[in-house]
């Protein structure tokens, strides 16, 4: 039984440090109060996934070059999941672009990027 | 199939490769954004109009993108229940910024976010491709955040900041359900997931329960459903008054739409009903949003928050509508998602023209509204009847559907919970009509306008002149009976810039609330446009 589940991680070790990572991104998003390392997390959280799916995308075998003559499915790594990575990079930097300028201004308005501070000064106000 | 599926991919190149253009114009003009955006979205009006009734005369149109083989390239689909979607998507588009253009956020850059949002919902409508949909989904967050930030205030960045995260996550859930129904069967193309799945749910049905599970998750946040409901509040609340309707409107109604595109042509009836405990999931889902955004509806003071969690309920019900899967409760569903839209449009517009012209924010501050502003207010009964649904109006119609749907399924808690919910509408908005037209304005009015002057006179200049924007109401309406309204408008439009209320907004309201009514008389029209193909095709 242990036996079974060692062989398990060791072939599916990827899987399981995508869930670890997922779980400390979300964990990061809810518990940490300030905003910054909040973004961080959800990098951290979009990495997993890029994680996920290079690693389900993982033959082995050759990289996706094809030269020409056909191949047999499962010798070489197909590589829509590596385009889908590099779409997804590009979306999260956007995001991560978008969410540093707002709190950029947040911090302008409010002095502040604490969510505690944060919510307090709002309270007062 | 006719020639016109080479307007699919300029749908949504035109709206971003344009987008740029007021960035670029700005450089050298101060106010060209409007004109571009609204030079687009007719344009697209046009477009998405031919393409519908291409769809509607001759079955739906697809596009290759790049001529490549659908199974690995993108595939661009327009069909009966897109096309709708489609049309709502530029239609509202095009009729907001007859809002924006005197009341709304102003800049072109606001414009170039303007025309990026629409391109990334006509996108989420046209997309026949699951990770393709992600995409647009973040684009179209993306634009939200944005928007969303452009509000005056600093809480309108926070509010962003928490959608910013929460749909970011929801996005993300999203994509790990793509991942792994990609696992499991090795395609990214709609047309062909429907076709392999039900192969591969008998190879591995873990793979693919798992897949819709975060997929359900990932939705349920950017649908906003409770518990995952809580960005909406605050960023419906934050926005801007010319960004909320569009918001409002559209956004989540475009969010919806791919949902029930993945639950119906993706995943399909069989699969919904074959897996235990999933229908009975999303129902029990979308049926607690709709008790809880009704009740937290009735709680709130601020009006647009009000609306907010109006709309948590509204999508509750066509959430629950989709877990029913009969052809009823889709067609139930499809017609609220249409309705609601026009009439959450009309609302915050009507909301935003309020606060501009009365000063109103919350419940309490709207005593009075139907002696000094008759037009708005009328319109705004109008709406808010559409909204609780009493016939002939659009709510009515889905949610007869809906209810039909729910016993046809046999399920009578969720034939209940539409009754409830009407109710519950019913409660919220009966307070918004009580303060409307039977409280006196007297109280609250009469030291409200003059002790502002006098309290902040020289310091600061927009309250100044949100008094005197307030000032100039009151005068127009002691004036003329008959024409009070647009004596009010005239002494406003007189007055300066910001606070004007422009005959542009004012008709957008009022098509609004008719475009609500006569969905009403056309909602067997509209259930039409689904049934011959598209429904029998789903659910045989």
């Amino acid at each position: 039984m242990i036996e079974l589940e060692l062989e398990i991680l060791a072939s599916h070790y990827a899987y399981s440090l995508l869930f670890v990572l997922l779980g400390i991104g979300l964990y990061m998003m809810i518990a940490n109060e300030n905003l910054v390392k909040k973004l961080i997390g959800v990098n951290l959280f979009q990495s997993a996934i890029f994680l996920f799916f290079i690693a389900m995308a993982y033959v082995d075998g050759r990289a996706p070059i094809i030269e020409g003559k056909s191949h047999s499915v499962g010798e070489i790594a197909s590589p829509l999941p590596q385009v889908i990575v590099l779409t997804a990079i590009v979306v999260g930097i956007a995001l991560t672009a978008v969410g540093l300028a707002l709190i950029i201004r947040i911090y302008a308005e409010y002095g502040t990027l604490r969510e505690d501070t944060l919510r307090e000064v709002r309270a007062d106000e | 199939m006719s020639n016109v599926d080479f307007l699919l991919p300029l749908l949504v190149a035109v709206p971003m490769l344009l987008s740029t253009v007021p960035i670029v114009l700005g450089l050298r003009f101060d106010r060209t954004g409007w004109s571009v955006a609204a030079l687009t979205t007719t344009a697209l009006v046009a477009a998405t109009t031919a393409l519908a009734n291409a769809v509607y005369a001759t079955g739906p149109v697809s596009h290759k993108l790049g001529g490549w083989n659908p199974a690995y390239g993108i595939e661009l689909v327009l069909d009966e229940f897109s096309a709708l979607i489609a049309v709502l998507v530029a239609v509202t588009a095009a009729g907001v910024l007859a809002y924006t253009r005197v009341g709304g956020p102003r800049g072109n850059t606001f414009y170039s976010g303007y025309l990026l949002l629409t391109g990334g919902l006509l996108g989420i409508s046209v997309t026949g491709d699951v990770f393709n949909l992600f995409v647009f989904l973040e684009i179209v967050g993306l634009a939200t955040y944005a928007m969303i930030a452009s509000g005056d205030g600093p809480e309108s960045a926070v509010a962003a900041l928490k959608y910013l995260i929460l749909g970011t996550v929801g996005a993300s859930m999203y994509l790990i359900g793509v991942g792994l129904i990609f696992m499991a069967t090795g395609t990214l193309n709609m047309g062909v997931l429907a076709e392999v799945l039900p192969a591969a749910v008998e190879r591995d049905p873990t793979l693919v329960r798992a897949g819709f599970a975060f997929i359900f998750v990932g939705f349920s946040m950017k649908v906003a459903q409770w518990p995952l409901h809580t960005w909406q509040p605050d960023a419906y609340q934050h926005a801007p008054d010319g960004v909320t309707p569009v918001i409002a409107a559209v956004v989540s109604t475009a969010y919806a739409y791919a949902f029930g595109r993945l639950l119906y042509s993706v995943f399909g009836p069989e699969f919904l009903t074959s897996t235990p405990y999933l229908t009975e999931l999303v129902v029990t889902v979308g049926c607690v949003s709709v008790v809880a955004g009704s009740v937290l509806a009735v709680i709130q003071t601020d009006v647009k928050r009000m609306f907010a969690f109006s709309s948590v309920s509204q999508f509750g019900l066509i959430v629950a509508a989709y877990g029913l899967v009969t052809e009823s409760a889709f067609v139930g569903a499809t017609i609220h998602l249409v309705g609601h839209a026009v009439i959450k449009a009309g609302l915050f517009a009507a909301a935003g023209v309020i606060a501009i012209s009365y000063d109103a924010r919350t419940v309490d501050e709207y005593a009075g509204l139907a002696d000094e502003h008759p037009l708005v207010a009328g319109m705004m009964a109008l709406l808010l009847i559409s909204l609780i649904g009493i016939p002939p109006s659009a709510g009515f119609v889905g949610k007869w559907y809906i209810a039909l749907g729910a016993v046809e399924a046999q399920l009578w808690p969720v034939a209940i919970v539409v009754l409830f919910s009407t109710l519950m509408t019913l409660a919220y908005s009966a307070r918004l009509l009580e303060k409307m037209y039977f409280t006196p304005a007297t109280p609250l009015e009469a030291p409200h306008a003059p002790e502002s002057v006098a309290t902040d006179g020289g310091e600061d200049g927009g309250d100044t002149e949100t008094a005197a924007g307030a000032d100039a109401a009151n005068d127009g309406a002691a004036g003329t009976r008959g024409g009070t309204e647009t004596a009010a408008l005239d002494a406003i439009t007189a007055n300066g810039d910001r606070n004007t209320v422009s005959y542009g907004m004012l008709a957008l309201v009022v098509a609004a609330a008719l475009l609500a009514i006569s969905l009403g008389f056309a909602g067997g029209f509209l259930a039409g446009l689904l049934d011959p193909s598209f429904i029998t095709e789903v659910f045989n």
